[in-house]
């Protein structure tokens, strides 16, 4: 047998499409790697930074966090994975962004990259900004910060709440000691008395009906519902500007994920916060959202309100998305589906990346990649099927191609 | 029961028994009493909250675990009574696509190995045309005969469960139970997968069980659907009639809580307190009443049990005592007349 299989692997060579690297190419790769990460991480190490460097200006006071150009990168040992390829929006104060995508499309290295989570030394920030506008209004580029003065920023002004509650909350202390730990690190002058009682109003605040049992509990005694609600709390505990929700009803029932949606709806207008709602549930984001992003490999191909996404999507992916989740009050024979998957991140193609899953591909989407196009002041699309000057080039070429074929035509006689 | 069904489950009941000796020993009824029968050819959606049993019926129906009680006939055949032997034989007729297809798939062999391991132990075609079969396999589910020779991790997520739908498909088998297929794949995938399923089913007539906790995704997919909580089922009918319908407080509250992807869409949602009871301890009488918005006094006493409200639409709950009478009425005016 194991002949057998060997034979054809040999046969089979010839067709298989993947690209494998030998070892040397790959010593190459991590190696030049290496001088890379250590130099970032270098930069992020230092003490005693003067604040003149990461400090900047807002671009529009009413934003909390406004991403410029970002570009976060994993060096791998196969290649450079660009996870985050040029990513530009904004988060106002107030209002909930939700941002979708399919897995590995870089929604969640996007909010990783706003709280200096990215997983290091391999994930960095090598290209733009994230400007973060403080409670004290000081307004601080993230990339820039480094490590020890994130850490005033990180669960106090800015918190996360992770998908899945049962990996991200410790087994082994009890959910007090995990809650008392936020409010010592954060809150001045606090005791433990202080963050006990702190911790107990926060159980209730996100309707924990007897906090002090559940402040006593471990862990692995609470249902997901309830571990979902305490990593709720343990972001909320110290009042935080922006709230990263980053898949945070994926892991539960249905049930369970509309008492979690209504509590978070709740709070944000308690705390007068901002919410960057992560999620590849189009059904949530519709609920929840003011505004979209739709991402796809590493960039946003459509953003804008939540109506004009749902109701006028333009991008086809945007609208291949929509029409590929079967939805309860309609019924239809056959789902429509995406064809193909994401492409490899790395060696992205230099045009556009949903081309070869589009149905509305043209020659043309081999240019360069397409820019955000305007509809209105807050909805813009990557698409080249709404650029003007894109589609006239496009018209020329279909002229061309048909002179072409019947110029060819007439040469085999087949016109009059 | 009629020839038209494929899988008749009657009375099935699954206990695990958890600490404590003799008359202490505690039992969790994981599934307990759940009835139903499958037409030949259609699709049965089992939805439920996670814990409420719905993959231990699919795994117990398999006798992946030991049955404590009731019957599970296929083809006119108790399962449950089967000897290891007999079971064996009847095991390519039955098939289980499960939920993850990461951890579903040996990481040692080859696809072409995963699929054809079993259609070689159960001798399914000669071994002349084993080879041509397992492709032949791989391409109505949309695999490209060159990967018979790669391994699983060189694929994707959609790609994975492919091959997990063509190692079941590969044994022409008759029923295949389906653990939540599309839950751990993204959107795009899962619709090609839905598709590759509903293809699968026209052109060789599979009978499918359809386990899910996505109310869209089963409705999309199923013919008839059952909802359980708890290990019991409190309301099985037709689509039409569960989705349009829905009269247990329970499926109704279940069917609200899907988000719609529409912002103008809004729905009475009815948001249920609390979670799910634990199983080792169940409440009294009808299982809903502690999370139930009509739990009367006689929730807690009675246990109500599955009867028609209507033509291939039965629900359990104390409330509809009197659609019951009326349906029950109307049936015998009918024998009668």
């Amino acid at each position: 047998m194991a002949l057998k299989l060997k034979k054809n692997k040999k046969q089979i060579k010839g067709v298989d499409d993947q690209t494998y690297l030998t070892l040397k190419e790959e010593r190459a790769i991590s190696k030049a790697n290496m001088r890379v990460m250590k130099e970032f991480e270098r930069k992020k190490r230092r003490e005693n930074v003067d604040p003149s460097e990461y400090l900047t200006k807002m671009r529009d006071p009413n934003n909390v966090v406004e991403f410029d150009n970002l570009h976060t990168f994993f060096f791998t040992d196969v290649g450079t994975t660009r996870a985050v390829n040029g990513v530009s929006f904004d988060v106002p104060t107030g209002k909930t962004v939700g941002i979708v995508g399919e897995s590995g499309c870089g929604k969640s290295v996007t909010s990783l990259s706003l709280m200096q989570l990215v997983q290091a030394p391999q994930g960095q920030i090598v290209e733009g900004s994230i400007r973060y506008k403080a409670t004290d209004g000081k307004v601080y580029d993230i990339p820039k910060v480094p490590m020890n003065e994130m850490l005033h920023i990180r669960g106090k002004e800015i918190s996360m709440i992770f998908q899945e509650p049962m990996t991200s909350l410790n087994p082994v202390f009890r959910i007090g000691r995990q809650l008392d730990e936020v409010v010592m690190l954060h809150v001045p002058d606090s005791t433990a008395d202080s963050a006990r009682k702190r911790s107990i109003e926060m159980l209730k605040t996100v309707g924990i009906a007897d906090g002090e049992r559940v402040y006593e509990s471990y862990p692995h005694e609470l249902s997901g519902g309830m571990r979902q609600r305490v990593m709720i709390a343990m972001a909320l505990i110290c009042d935080p500007r922006l709230i990263i929700a980053d898949e945070p009803t994926t892991a539960l029932d249905v049930t369970i994920q509309a008492q979690i949606l209504e509590l978070l709806r709740n709070i944000k207008d308690k705390i007068n916060g901002s919410i960057m709602l992560i999620t590849h549930d189009l059904g949530v984001i519709a609920e929840m959202a003011d505004q979209v992003v739709v991402m796809y490999a590493g960039r946003i191909i459509e953003e804008g309100t939540v109506r004009e996404i749902f109701h006028s999507p333009k991008h086809p992916y945007t609208v291949g998305l929509m029409l590929s989740k079967p939805r309860v009050d309609q019924g239809v024979d056959r789902l429509y589906s995406i064809p193909g998957q994401v492409p490899n991140p790395i060696n992205m193609p230099d045009h556009c990346y949903f081309y070869n899953r589009c149905e509305r591909a043209m020659p043309v989407c081999l240019g360069p990649y397409p820019d955000l196009i305007p509809f209105s002041d807050t909805h813009r699309a990557a698409c080249l099927l709404y650029d003007e000057a894109a589609m006239a080039r496009q018209a020329e070429l279909d002229r061309e191609a048909t002179v072409e074929d019947v110029s060819a035509a007439s040469e085999r006689g087949e016109v009059e | 029961m009629d020839n038209s069904s494929i899988l008749v489950v009657e009375n099935l009941k699954k206990y695990y028994y958890g600490g404590g000796i003799g008359k202490n020993r505690v039992a969790v009824k994981a599934v307990d009493d759940v009835s139903f029968s499958i037409e030949r050819g259609t699709t049965m959606g089992l939805v439920g909250e996670s814990g409420c049993g719905k993959t231990t019926v699919g795994r117990t129906i398999l006798r992946l675990h030991d049955v404590t009680g009731g019957k599970v006939s296929f083809k006119g055949r108790d399962l449950a009574k089967l000897s290891k032997r007999e079971l064996r034989r009847m095991r390519p007729q039955l098939q289980m696509i499960f939920q993850d297809p990461y951890s579903s798939l040996s990481p040692r062999m080859p696809v072409g190995e995963i699929i054809g391991e079993a259609v070689r132990e159960h001798n399914i075609v000669p071994a002349d045309q084993y080879r041509q079969h397992i492709m032949k396999v791989m391409r109505s589910c949309g695999l490209q005969p060159q990967y018979f020779s790669r391994y699983p991790h060189e694929f994707s997520g959609g790609q994975r469960q492919r091959i997990c739908i063509a190692r079941a498909v590969a044994l022409n088998p008759d029923f295949i139970i389906c653990d939540e297929p599309v839950s751990a794949l993204d959107v795009s995938i899962q619709a090609q997968i839905l598709n590759l399923m509903q293809d699968l089913q026209d052109e060789f007539g599979y009978t499918y069980m359809f386990i899910s906790h996505d109310l869209s995704v089963v409705e999309h997919i199923s013919d008839t659907i059952a909802v359980m909580y708890l290990g019991s089922i409190v309301e099985i009918g037709d689509k039409e009639s569960v989705f349009d319908k829905p009269s247990h407080p329970y499926t109704k509250a279940l069917l609200s809580a899907v988000p719609v992807a529409d912002p103008d869409y809004r729905m009475n949602r009815i948001v249920l307190a609390g979670d799910i009871p634990s199983p080792a301890n169940p409440p009294s009488g009808c299982k809903f009443r502690t999370r139930c918005p009509y739990a009367m006094e006689r929730c807690a006493k009675e246990v109500p049990v599955l009867a028609n409200i209507d033509d291939g639409h039965e629900v359990a709950c104390h409330l509809f005592d009197d659609e019951v009478a009326a349906y029950n009425a109307k049936v015998k005016g009918d024998i009668s007349a």
